[in-house]
């Protein structure tokens, strides 16, 4: 017999067993993990884009009122014997020596017009009408002290002189820019009640699939504990997976966007539509936060399903 | 170890599945549980396990009166229990090695601290080389003595088998009880329900607990 037929009769070792991974003992591919992976994979897309829409909303709103807060505008309308030029050089010099005023250009009577012309056409002659004249008054801050102290000085010294700060611009931009973001709040809160309800149905689901596995753990004297931290683990991993599918996608969502915008800024118009929603741009930190609302997201799935297991469990007590 | 005292058991409002049962199985003992089909002997072994709340009478186990227990008190009352059930409860997603150390992974315990403990018990057992199988693959009497390696694991003060020797041929069945009766000599109780009479005659020394009409009749063994 050759060397290599008696090593073949000798008894071959029992196979060491496959160690290197601990087998989940709620086992992970079913047709309702699947399910609640697209369920929240769907919920956390929308609530990155409801939150990263509240942000554009927020940062636009704020750059916007900084921007009209940042001027004051000074309107002369004359009356039928004033000279008015010497009435606006009056209330530029007023506004000049305010405090807080870092810059100030008065409108001569032709710019005025030219203002008017887009509304009113170039076949009107406008010298015909009592068209006021404008001071523009670059504020160096946005203290209410300074506009108020120059509002004064202007009703005592130039009473034909009206101050026009913006306020109640900003204030309307400011309350509509809060009600979106309040709405894309609520649109959060009630798109994370829904996932919370859509888990603990998956939850219960799994419970119920899984019953035999859970009395089994039971009889070999797993704890309630350690039972919850099963299926913790279970739907945290199906969370992971469905908040990474949405976020990357919120996420690519917004980059796509971004780049659209950036490139409809280049076209007719853009720079109009630019003025009015921005530039469709989310910050480094809009970005974080979606991302933190992913991983919220994949949290609250674990969490919640560890709470509803734990719930159930006492219930069978 | 175990004592039941005036212990009945209904389901639901119909009538009493057992009723008045007054026994004990104390430390060291080897018992058979039988009777007829749908005597009750699994009723009683779920009564034993503290899966089923009597409905009157009182549970002691390890001293404790199981009514009194907590959730906790219970899990771990439960890991100096084993059990073997009829059906196996082997689940068909592990590895029969996953399986086997279920118990010691429910204690918390790490895969290193228990492995060689595990493979021990399993080249025991005679399913060392079906270690990296899944139950859906294993024979009857392999999946039997996945079960029992599985219940033997944690070393139980008391194991519960229920027809441990229902699925296998008489010479397995005659190596699955000196397997138990091996398991007596090192310390632990035994109970055994079964209906298989051959089998409880090769044990003369077994007290028999008889199943019927909802009671239970006590015959002492011979002494070993």
């Amino acid at each position: 017999m050759s060397a290599a037929e008696a090593d073949d009769s000798r008894p071959k070792p029992a196979p060491e067993p496959a160690f290197d991974r601990r087998m989940p003992l709620i086992p992970g591919d079913s047709i309702a993990g699947r399910a609640l992976i697209v369920v929240v994979a769907i919920m956390t897309f929308l609530a990155c884009l409801t939150a990263g829409s509240a942000l554009l909303v927020a940062e636009a709103s704020h750059a916007w009122r900084a921007d009209v807060l940042s001027d004051v505008t000074i309107q002369v309308k004359p009356g039928p014997n004033d000279d008015v030029d010497r009435i606006v050089e009056k209330a530029a010099a007023i506004a000049a020596k305010s405090v807080g005023a870092a810059n100030v250009r008065a409108y001569s009577a032709d710019e005025s017009r030219k203002l008017l012309r887009p509304w009113l056409g170039d076949r009107l002659d406008l010298t015909l009408l009592p068209v006021p004249r404008i001071i523009v008054v670059r504020m160096a801050g946005q203290s209410d002290a300074d506009i108020a102290a120059l509002r004064a000085a202007l009703a005592k010294d130039a009473p034909q002189a009206d101050l026009d700060d913006h306020r109640v611009w900003a204030d309307r931009i400011g309350l509509m820019a809060g009600a979106v973001v309040a709405l894309a709040l609520a649109l959060f809160v009630l798109m994370i009640v829904a996932m919370a309800t859509a888990i603990g149905f998956a939850t219960r689901g799994a419970v119920a699939e899984n019953r035999e596995i859970v009395e089994v753990l039971h009889f070999v004297g797993a704890s309630d504990r350690f039972v919850a931290n099963e299926f913790h683990g279970h739907f945290q991993r199906l969370g992971l997976q469905g908040a990474a599918i949405g976020g990357g996608t919120a996420i690519a969502f917004f980059l796509a966007a971004e780049g659209l915008s950036r490139w409809a800024a280049n076209s007719p118009g853009g720079a109009e539509i630019a003025a009015l929603f921005g530039s469709f741009a989310l910050t480094l930190t809009g970005y974080v936060s979606l991302l933190v609302v992913a991983a919220v997201v994949a949290l609250l799935t674990g969490v919640l399903s560890r709470r509803i297991v734990l719930r159930h469990l006492r219930a069978l007590q | 170890m175990l004592r039941f005292e005036n212990v009945a058991l209904r389901y639901g409002s119909g009538e009493e599945v057992v009723s008045d049962l007054n026994f004990a199985i104390a430390p060291q003992s080897f018992q058979f549980l039988t009777g007829p089909s749908g005597a009750g002997k699994t009723t009683l072994l779920r009564l034993m396990l503290l899966s089923l709340r009597p409905t009157r009478g009182a549970v002691h186990v390890f001293g404790r009166d199981a009514a009194t227990l907590s959730k906790d008190e219970l899990t771990a009352l439960r890991r100096r229990i084993g059990v073997v059930f009829q059906d196996f409860r082997l689940l068909d997603h592990l590895t029969t090695y996953e399986n086997v150390s279920l118990p010691l992974r429910a204690l918390g315990r790490a895969e290193s601290s228990y492995r060689s403990e595990v493979v021990e018990l399993l080249r025991w057992v005679g399913l060392g080389a079906r270690m990296n199988a899944v139950p859906p693959v294993l024979s009857g009497g392999e999946k039997q003595r996945a079960a029992i390696a599985r219940a033997l694991i944690v070393r139980p003060e008391l194991l519960l088998a229920d027809e441990p020797t229902g699925n296998v041929d008489p010479g397995l069945a005659r190596r699955l009880l000196r397997l138990f009766v091996e398991l007596h000599r090192l310390g632990t109780a035994v109970v055994i329900a079964t209906h298989d009479l051959q089998l409880m005659d090769q044990l003369g020394f077994a007290s028999r607990l008889v199943v019927g009409d909802g009671r239970v009749e006590i015959f002492a063994g011979a002494s070993e």
